[in-house]
């Protein structure tokens, strides 16, 4: 899939990195350039970043483990029999050979199917088979340190129940890695309550994983692709909105609050929605019901952690989505749904019931999905030029709505860390 | 004895024939993207969960859609005709395997295999969904099925960007 950065391509730009001085604009090769993608691997994914891999809710017992990615890479994080978590490559120290290959389980040890290497649920190298060969001849050096072939482990820290891992021995603590604007809405949502699984979505998005990540602090959008938020009334632009993002403009949050009662949709906001209609009933209005839940004012909470993070938390849809980058022009999002481990039967099934509205059949879901398959197709087969982010001011109060600030907040930290 | 048996599989068969003559209508107001038609299909309490196999043999109930309920159908059907945003697109719904299981007074336990084959303008034909369904049906005074159950458990776990139209 990668490779067509260069599809008409006269320029130097694609190859030489050289971002525009006006910063409300945005070059197309960061989308599709194979060479950066490889530097977004070396400086963001595998430098000073933690990476979310997963919940405590999906390896709860010892012994339990998922695959999972830091960024295109693949790894398994397990829960130790000591009740710790590891992340390690999902990679075999002796040949390379990616030995995971369940969604998940619950193993005692890995053993590499090809060699049999067997290693420990913290990646520790415990068994080489033949190591002292046979009749006494062959077999692995004398001198060979079992204690230094294990798999490549990542740092890991948890908070609220999420697990995140980062191959930087700098990378500053998770709680100042976030900021306290991103870090208070955070908590909000994982606050500290035992959750459970539901289930896991997985689908792949022809699309740079960047944008995904733009989509969700894009509250431009929102009510102009979704018809479904404004039909039903979930979502209008004139809900309290706050969008706050961290100091360095990597980490942003979309909160709303959703009014009592029918949404206030004003005649200037309508005339500037072609899609939309007049706010309608649904058949089963389940499915948008809201049980209070937790101690926040904002009854949907968008969060977009730098760099493959999204949390997200609306009415009582509760999920986390893993970007996974597979080159530059195609990613796969793994969603993960859950609820909290007290829910009654009932509960479950409301949430259920709501998770309609995401995933990727999701009302919203295949929207959002369609909207970057169509964006990354326009920038990869067209005649390059730049993108434009210039709704709204850099100092604007952070409860405007109709603004792109986050996005160029995400692109002022992108450049840094990139070097372009 | 042997009648017994002989008549249980004739019973079995009639009903497959049945099922088979269903399902490749309901294949075809699928195909024809007749959501409203599809809807019409089960029965007022029923159930439709498309669910990834994955999730469906970790015992997780996640679905991709999960409808409680023809309510739900309408509310799907009607957000995928007046508020949805996708490319235009082919379906070709092939719906195989059928099995009658067993028969309990007016229902039928089912199974039969599906794939959906997806086409975007411009593109080559892709597999969208692979999975198999596991079915109840009541058969009504009149002789008529309708689905009281249909459960969607997809092996191509790893969606095509995203699911447009149900299956």
């Amino acid at each position: 899939m990668d490779g067509n950065g260069q599809v008409g391509n006269g320029g130097t730009n694609s190859r030489t990195g050289v971002w525009p001085t006006d910063d409300t604009l945005i070059p197309d090769w960061i989308y599709t350039d194979p060479d950066v993608y490889e530097r977004e691997v070396e400086k963001i994914f595998l430098g000073r970043h933690w990476n979310y891999v997963g919940l405590d809710c999906e390896v709860p017992e010892p012994g339990n483990y998922i695959r999972s990615y830091v960024g295109p890479l693949p790894v398994v994080v397990t829960r130790n029999t000591d009740g710790q978590v590891h992340v390690f490559e999902n990679r075999c120290a002796h040949r390379g050979v990616e030995f995971c290959r369940e969604y998940r389980g619950t193993a005692d040890s890995f053993i590499c199917p090809y060699h049999n290497w067997t290693y420990n649920l913290r990646g520790d190298l415990k068994a080489v088979p033949f190591r002292r060969g046979v009749k006494g001849k062959g077999g692995m050096p004398a001198d060979f340190d079992m204690s230094a072939h294990g798999l490549r482990g990542f740092r890991v820290t948890t908070r609220g129940g999420v697990i995140f891992a980062t191959a930087s021995d700098e990378t500053e603590p998770l709680e100042e890695y976030l900021g306290p604007e991103i870090c208070a809405e955070f908590d909000a949502t994982f606050d500290g309550t035992e959750f459970k699984l539901l289930g896991v979505h997985r689908n792949i998005l022809p699309s740079n994983w960047k944008l995904y990540q733009e989509n969700l602090k894009d509250p431009y959008h929102a009510t102009l692709l979704h018809t479904y938020l404004t039909t039903f009334g979930l979502f209008v632009s004139s809900n309290e909105s706050n969008i706050p993002t961290d100091r360095l403009g990597r980490h942003g949050g979309l909160l709303s609050r959703r009014p009592e009662g029918r949404p206030d949709v004003s005649e200037d906001e309508q005339s500037n929605m072609q899609a939309f209609k007049q706010t309608m009933e649904l058949n089963d209005p389940r499915v948008l019901s809201f049980f209070r839940e937790f101690d926040s004012k904002w009854s949907g909470s968008v969060l977009t952690i730098f760099p493959t993070l999204t949390a997200l938390r609306q009415t009582n849809i509760l999920n986390t989505r893993l970007l996974v980058p597979r080159g530059a022009n195609e990613f796969m999002m793994i969603w993960t749904v859950f609820g909290r481990a007290d829910d009654d039967e009932e509960m479950t099934r409301h949430r259920l019931r709501q998770n309609n509205i995401f995933g990727p059949a999701g009302f919203l879901g295949i929207e959002d999905n369609e909207a970057l398959k169509f964006l990354q197709d326009g920038l990869r087969k067209s005649m390059p030029r730049e993108g434009l982010a210039l709704l709204g001011d850099d100092d604007e109060p952070t409860d405007t709505i109709i603004t792109e600030r986050a996005i160029r907040g995400m692109y002022r930290y992108y450049r840094d860390v990139m070097g372009f | 004895m042997a009648t017994v048996l002989q008549d249980k599989a004739r019973v079995l068969r009639e009903a497959r024939l049945d099922i088979e003559e269903f399902n490749y209508a309901y294949a075809d107001t699928l195909d024809r993207m007749d959501v409203d038609g599809w809807v019409e299909y089960f029965t007022d309490d029923a159930f439709y969960h498309v669910v990834a196999r994955d999730n469906f043999e970790s015992g997780l109930p996640l679905g991709l859609i999960y409808c409680e309920g023809k309510a739900m159908m309408k509310d799907r059907a009607f957000a995928l005709l007046n508020t949805e945003m996708f490319a235009p697109r082919y379906l070709h719904l092939s719906i195989t395997n059928t099995r009658a299981l067993s028969i309990d007074g007016a229902e039928i336990r089912a199974t039969a295999n599906y794939t959906l084959i997806e086409t975007l303008v411009e593109e080559t034909s892709r597999l969208q969904q692979a999975g198999r369904y596991r079915d109840v049906f009541v058969r009504s005074a009149d002789g008529g099925l309708k689905l009281k159950e249909r459960i969607c458990i997809y092996d191509s776990v790893m969606v095509e960007n995203c699911l447009v139209f149900p299956v």
